[in-house]
């Protein structure tokens, strides 16, 4: 049923474009997510899929395009990175307040200045509250899956909002890894036939998209749009249950790792999970009790669960590879600080800023924050609250 | 049969924007909607329109005056928000899940248009999508309160240039839009206005006819900006032609054809004299600047008579 391959991560996700066949993909280059929309007008111009591709002169008119391609009435994907991001952000409020499902891999790269075409997590960071649900990838086999599952997500006809879908930048898009691709029948019945609402060519029935909402509504308009958010997990979780009957993969709103009977804690996105989670065992196999949680719906975020899954440790560190300058912390910090506020017990948080533009993340960084850990959960006093890890002498 | 462009057929037709928007008494944008999509009314279309004053009039929490299929994303991307309809459209007549002949019009005001949306409009054009784009050029940011554009004439006061004693309005001369959408090399360019109702409506079922990138800039006076009668609009915009400040002619195929040749070409002051916005121009001392004015309309509209095709010079 299923084929073992060796791929890059934009490969593979350029195949579960291939699979699902969007009907419109408008795109724009932009390193490193080229080789992704590369690798897909490839099987266009080889007629091996039905889309139609518009290449646009900028991410912003590729925003647009998606938007207009969206209400016009069908699936509609498309991909970027770093400054692309940071150029489409003003539709992509429009995309979300519009309640179009857009897909979008985002493969996170710095933002200038200084340029830097390297990882970390600045693009996605600096769009998080744009209304755009963020499901983050470790390695490529979950950009794969995330990629199938994020189409099944926004076209929920509870949810019809656009999913942005990150994986790191050379890190994993360019990176050969081990991936299990699902059958394309599989995949074609897993996704389904796109349901359109509301279409804008569906012109016995004329719609208007996108209209002036001053102060006697717009109150209430976003209040409406923000109980769409609530609905989310439910449907993240149910398609997972779905995905893993296809698959064998296991998904939910995070992944815990050795969490349950831990005392110290890490909180870390994508990649460098991997390298964490094998520094994780050798301490453990020393008896050192650590665990950790990694994201996986970032947008909207489940506090409530990830406030449960780490109110009983004794001390966390969060690693950003996002910094948010002006002294507050990194914007993940933030959220699960946010999710453990109100607990009673609840362990001493500390935020370490790593990896930026590409800086790699080295075992012995995990191994720093754990000793870290383990002298404050001893001595209950905090050193420094937020610093950068990793930086050169 | 295309339904016949004279008042007594069209008379019969269903207006597709509709009264009851809240656009101000005596602006022509309505008026020059009204006929394009009455130019239309043989075709099913979807309307784009770019933020300005004709989106935000049009379509107000839960009213809008589009009878059609409409779609407001930002201020700079009604070309690409068409660009994207368009090609769905195409995705799903080639997968046969639509049937019919959809037209596809996208409407920009001039800072949508020749300012914060060029980008967009040009990259648009150049990807070939089966689409007429039309400006509706009042000649500055009309909504939110006559700043200078890039379509502003020279010398017009406005509220980000305004005429002072070191400054007489507008320093710069206009972008040539018109001209700079037919370089593109695209299959149907035109200049058009609401004064020439005929010609206009002309120009639009021609465009719609095209397969391809179109293009149309029309003359849409604003007495609130222009500080002019709220019932001289359409005078205004005879007076443009007639003077040439707005020459009305069409670029098919890389050929320029003048669709209207004024008798007698009217004196530029005719058309400045009605408007507030040109009021300083007729102070003791300014001569200079209005000879200047009438200089460069002159320059243009020479260059467009060699332009234009030889059969049209014969005349």
């Amino acid at each position: 049923m299923t084929k073992v391959v060796a791929v890059t991560g934009n490969e593979a996700v350029a195949n579960a474009f291939r699979q699902i066949e969007p009907d419109v993909c408008p795109a724009y280059p932009i390193t490193p997510q080229t080789e992704l929309m590369q690798r897909f007008a490839a099987f266009v111009s080889n007629g091996q899929v039905k889309t139609e591709m518009i290449l646009v002169e900028s991410e912003h008119s590729a925003m647009s395009a998606c938007v207009g391609a969206a209400a016009a009435g069908g699936r509609v994907a498309t991909a970027t990175s770093s400054q692309g991001v940071a150029l489409m952000w003003e539709i992509l409020f429009i995309a979300s307040g519009l309640r179009l499902p857009i897909i979008m891999p985002v493969v996170n790269r710095a933002l200038s200045a200084p340029i830097n075409i390297h990882c970390d997590h600045s693009d996605a960071m600096g769009a998080r509250d744009s209304g755009w649900i963020q499901l983050w990838s470790e390695n490529a086999q979950e950009a794969y899956d995330n990629t199938i599952q994020a189409f099944r997500i926004a076209e929920h006809m509870d949810i019809r909002l656009p999913v942005m879908v990150c994986y790191d930048g050379f890190i994993i898009s360019h990176s050969i890894e081990r991936i299990e691709y699902i059958d394309d029948v599989v995949v074609k019945e897993f996704v389904g036939e796109y349901k359109p609402l509301y279409p804008l060519l569906d012109i016995d029935n004329p719609k208007s998209y996108g209209p002036l909402i001053l102060t006697d509504l717009y109150h209430e308009v976003r209040k409406a749009h923000s109980e769409v958010y609530k609905k989310v997990p439910k449907v993240v979780l149910e398609v997972a249950k779905d995905f893993e009957k296809i698959s064998g993969r296991k998904y939910g709103l995070f992944e815990s790792y050795r969490l349950d009977d831990a005392e110290i804690g890490i909180v870390i996105l994508n990649s460098a999970a991997g390298t964490t989670k094998d520094v994780i065992d050798e301490y453990r196999e020393k008896g050192v009790k650590v665990g950790l949680l990694k994201p996986r719906l970032f947008r909207p975020f489940p506090y409530e669960e990830v406030g449960k899954a780490l109110s009983h440790l004794k001390a966390v560190c969060v690693l950003d590879r996002a910094d948010a300058f002006g002294g507050s912390f990194g914007p993940l910090y933030l959220d699960i600080s946010a999710s453990l506020c109100n607990f009673k017990e609840k362990p001493v948080l500390i935020n370490r800023i790593y990896g930026l533009g590409g800086r790699d993340y080295m075992p012995e960084h995990a191994q720093q924050v754990i000793e870290e850990l383990q002298e404050i959960s001893k001595t209950g006093k905090i050193k420094i609250l937020k610093e950068y890890i990793g930086v050169r002498e | 049969m295309a339904t016949p462009l004279n008042l007594k057929e069209l008379s019969k037709q269903e207006l597709r924007f509709t009264s009851g928007h809240r656009l101000c008494a005596g602006c022509a944008a309505p008026t020059v909607v009204k006929m394009i999509l009455l130019a239309a009314c043989d075709y099913p279309v979807v309307v784009a329109s770019a933020t300005g004053c004709l989106e935000v009039s049009s379509c107000i929490s839960t009213y809008t005056a589009w009878k059609v299929p409409w779609i407001h994303n930002a201020f700079e991307n009604a070309a690409a928000t068409m660009s994207g309809v368009e090609t769905m459209y195409r995705a799903l007549k080639k997968q046969g899940k639509i049937d019919k002949d959809i037209k596809f019009i996208a409407i920009g005001g001039d800072g949508g248009t020749y300012d914060i949306g060029f980008q967009s409009l040009s990259g648009a054009m150049e990807r070939w999508h089966n689409m007429l784009y039309v400006c509706y050029d009042n000649g500055a940011y009309m909504n939110t309160g006559i700043q200078r554009s890039g379509a502003t004439p020279t010398y017009a006061d406005t509220t980000t240039c305004p005429v002072g004693s070191a400054i007489s309005g507008k320093p710069q001369q206009r972008k040539d839009l018109t001209r700079i959408m037919a370089a593109h090399g695209i299959p149907y360019v035109a200049q058009a206005s609401p004064s020439h109702w005929t010609d206009l409506m002309k120009k639009v079922r021609k465009a719609l006819e095209i397969e391809g990138p179109k293009f149309i800039n029309v003359f849409t006076p604003c007495n609130r900006g222009w500080r002019t009668k709220t019932d001289d609009a359409i005078l205004l915009s005879r007076l443009a032609v007639e003077t040439c400040f707005w020459p009305l002619y069409e670029v098919e195929n890389g050929v320029t054809h003048i669709t209207f040749k004024p008798r007698e070409k009217k004196p530029v002051i005719d058309f400045l004299k009605m408007q507030g916005r040109f009021k300083h121009l007729f102070e003791p001392g300014k001569e200079r600047l209005l000879e200047q004015i009438q200089q460069t309309i002159d320059t243009n509209w020479e260059r467009l008579l060699k332009e234009s095709s030889p059969e049209e010079n014969k005349e």
